[in-house]
């Protein structure tokens, strides 16, 4: 199992969620979150005080899947958060040691296949 | 000149200029908060540039002599407008009242073209406006042209204001072109409660704009009074129900949109119906702008905020009901059709007709000159960023982290001081 983290541009989280849903993948988080990644500032003015804004708006995914699943997951997100420019977002796949759906208590390679399939 | 009416003027006049921002609230609230402030500017920029516009030449293109069609210069700058009477008060208060209503026309279509447009053509098209289109039909049915004198009853702007602004909304949004994300995503309103603050305080200044439209403080003036008070009473209670019948729930969206057609329905009317009138009017104008709404949204217009179906429709069926439920008993002018008088109905009709034609090949004709010079429409990734920060270069709900304080030119190196630098720019 792993754990596939994505970074995007908020305008660009209905195209992934479109994408990953097309790909059959199902079961997701996702968040508000603010980061730097290397875009070019955008300089906003109130009044007499002109600030540059270091941090922009992201989404942050977090989808666990199983192996044989990371691939399909990461060209789904890939395919639907690109625009070409810098502060297109990151995908990162980690490692996760165990997981537990709740409701059934399910374990591992059964927790994070989606019901139904 | 007539102290009381002066009073209630001064009153009027503030009260209608209040509308203009409410409307900014209005649709402010119904836009994704990206484009929150550019939404509301659109409206809060009426305010300057079609203000100055109406001061140095609008108002004279409307009231003044000119010919039936037109206008003429004879009051620009201001020239001849001073202290002394026009009508029962004095004459730079009529054109400060007057000019209220020109910022909120204009201010109203842009609520059909929010979320794409570039900000600079914007203001040129809001500007031109007021001069081309809207001041020629003011002249035409307030300013002695020729709908006024074929006897058209236009209380205060179901056809000057309303017909006129809806007609240019569904021309401005076909020739924008819809919003890149319409119909493929869901584009939801991001603050509702702004949208209820805002159609309260139009109602509220709604009350200057049919009540001061007596031009006096008379019976009259309370008759609209209390016509703009019952006619959206009306539409509010025959929309809620409409809502309840279609999906078992009242949507605050919906009573806000249904108060704010009520009051686009009276206005024509305001003056010239008895109460229970208004109350009909009200409550039939629900139906049309109800179904136009669902209906609009299933098609490829992105008339994002729905002028057309709400200022438009609700703007003819005010000014037709006009002609039919006029009551001489009441407003001792004329009559409408119910009452003996079908050529009534006929001459309003006649007013929507001209003024639909008028304002929709107007707004085309200035649109399409405004993108000779410069585009009309924000690029597709300054879509996608929002345009307030595109193109004011502000946020809404700005964070304040990650914010660094510039000093001095913006242009020049930053000096880190509001937040520690980032060592490593790229993590």
């Amino acid at each position: 199992m792993k754990l596939v983290v994505a970074i995007v541009r908020p305008e660009k989280l209905p195209d992934v969620l479109e994408s990953l849903f097309r790909a059959d993948v199902r079961g997701l988080t996702i968040n508000r979150v603010q980061g730097h990644g290397g875009e070019t500032e955008r300089v906003e003015t109130y009044r007499g005080t002109t600030v540059k804004m270091e941090l922009s708006e992201k989404v942050r995914l977090e989808i666990g899947v199983s192996d044989h699943f990371v691939e399909p997951t990461v060209r789904a997100i890939l395919a639907a958060a690109r625009t070409g420019a810098v502060g297109d977002g990151k995908i990162f796949v980690l490692p996760v040691e165990k997981v537990y759906r709740i409701r059934t208590a399910e374990e591992d390679q059964a927790a994070v296949t989606p019901v139904g399939v | 000149m007539n102290n009381c009416d002066i009073a209630w003027m001064l009153v009027a006049t503030a009260l209608v200029l209040l509308m203009t921002p409410a409307l900014g609230f209005f649709y402010g609230g119904l836009v994704r908060s990206k484009n929150a402030l550019n939404t509301m500017m659109m409206s809060f920029a009426a305010l300057g540039f079609v203000g100055l516009a109406w001061a140095f030449a609008g108002y004279s293109l409307s009231f003044g002599e000119g010919s039936p069609l037109f206008g003429d210069l004879s009051h620009a700058l201001l020239s001849g407008v001073g202290l002394s009477a026009q009508g029962t008060i004095p004459h730079i208060l009529f054109m400060a009242y007057q000019g209220t209503f020109a910022i909120i026309t204009a201010a109203l279509i842009s609520g059909a073209i929010v979320e794409r447009m570039r900000f600079g053509p914007y203001l040129a098209f809001l500007t031109l406006w007021s001069l081309l289109v809207y001041a020629p039909i003011a002249h035409w049915v307030w300013g002695g042209g020729w709908l006024q004198k074929l006897g058209a009853l236009d209380f205060a702007g179901g056809t000057v204001v309303h017909i006129n602004a809806a007609a240019g909304a569904l021309v401005a949004a076909i020739v924008l072109k819809p919003r890149k994300d319409f119909a493929r995503q869901a584009i939801l309103p991001h603050n509702v409660p702004f949208t209820l603050l805002g159609a309260g305080l139009l109602w509220f200044g709604w009350f200057g704009f049919n009540g001061g439209s007596a031009l006096a403080a008379n019976a009259s003036a309370a008759l609209a009074f209390v016509n703009t008070m019952l006619a959206p009473i009306a539409t509010l209670f025959v929309w809620t129900l409409l809502d309840l019948r279609r999906n078992g729930k009242a949507t605050a969206v919906g009573a806000a949109t249904g108060i704010v057609v009520g009051l686009v329905a009276i206005t024509p009317a305001a003056g010239f119906v008895s109460p229970l009138s208004a109350i009909l009017i009200g409550g039939l104008s629900a139906f049309p702008s109800y179904f136009a709404l669902l209906y609009r949204a299933r098609t490829r217009l992105d008339d994002s905020l729905d002028v057309v179906a709400a200022h438009g429709l609700g703007g003819t069926m005010g000014a037709l009901l006009t002609g039919v439920l006029a009551e001489k008993a009441w407003n001792g002018t004329a009559d409408g059709a119910l009452f003996g008088n079908l050529r009534q109905l006929a001459i309003q009709a006649v007013g929507v007709a001209a003024t639909v034609a008028f304002s929709a090949v107007g707004t085309f004709v200035i649109l399409k000159a405004i993108a000779l010079v410069a585009p009309l429409r924000a690029g597709a990734r300054e879509e996608g960023l929002g345009l307030d920060v595109t193109q004011h270069g502000e946020e809404a709900y700005a964070q304040g982290e990650g914010a660094i304080l510039v000093l001095g030119d913006p242009a020049a190196p930053a000096t880190p001081l509001a937040a520690p630098a980032l060592d490593s720019p790229r993590g």
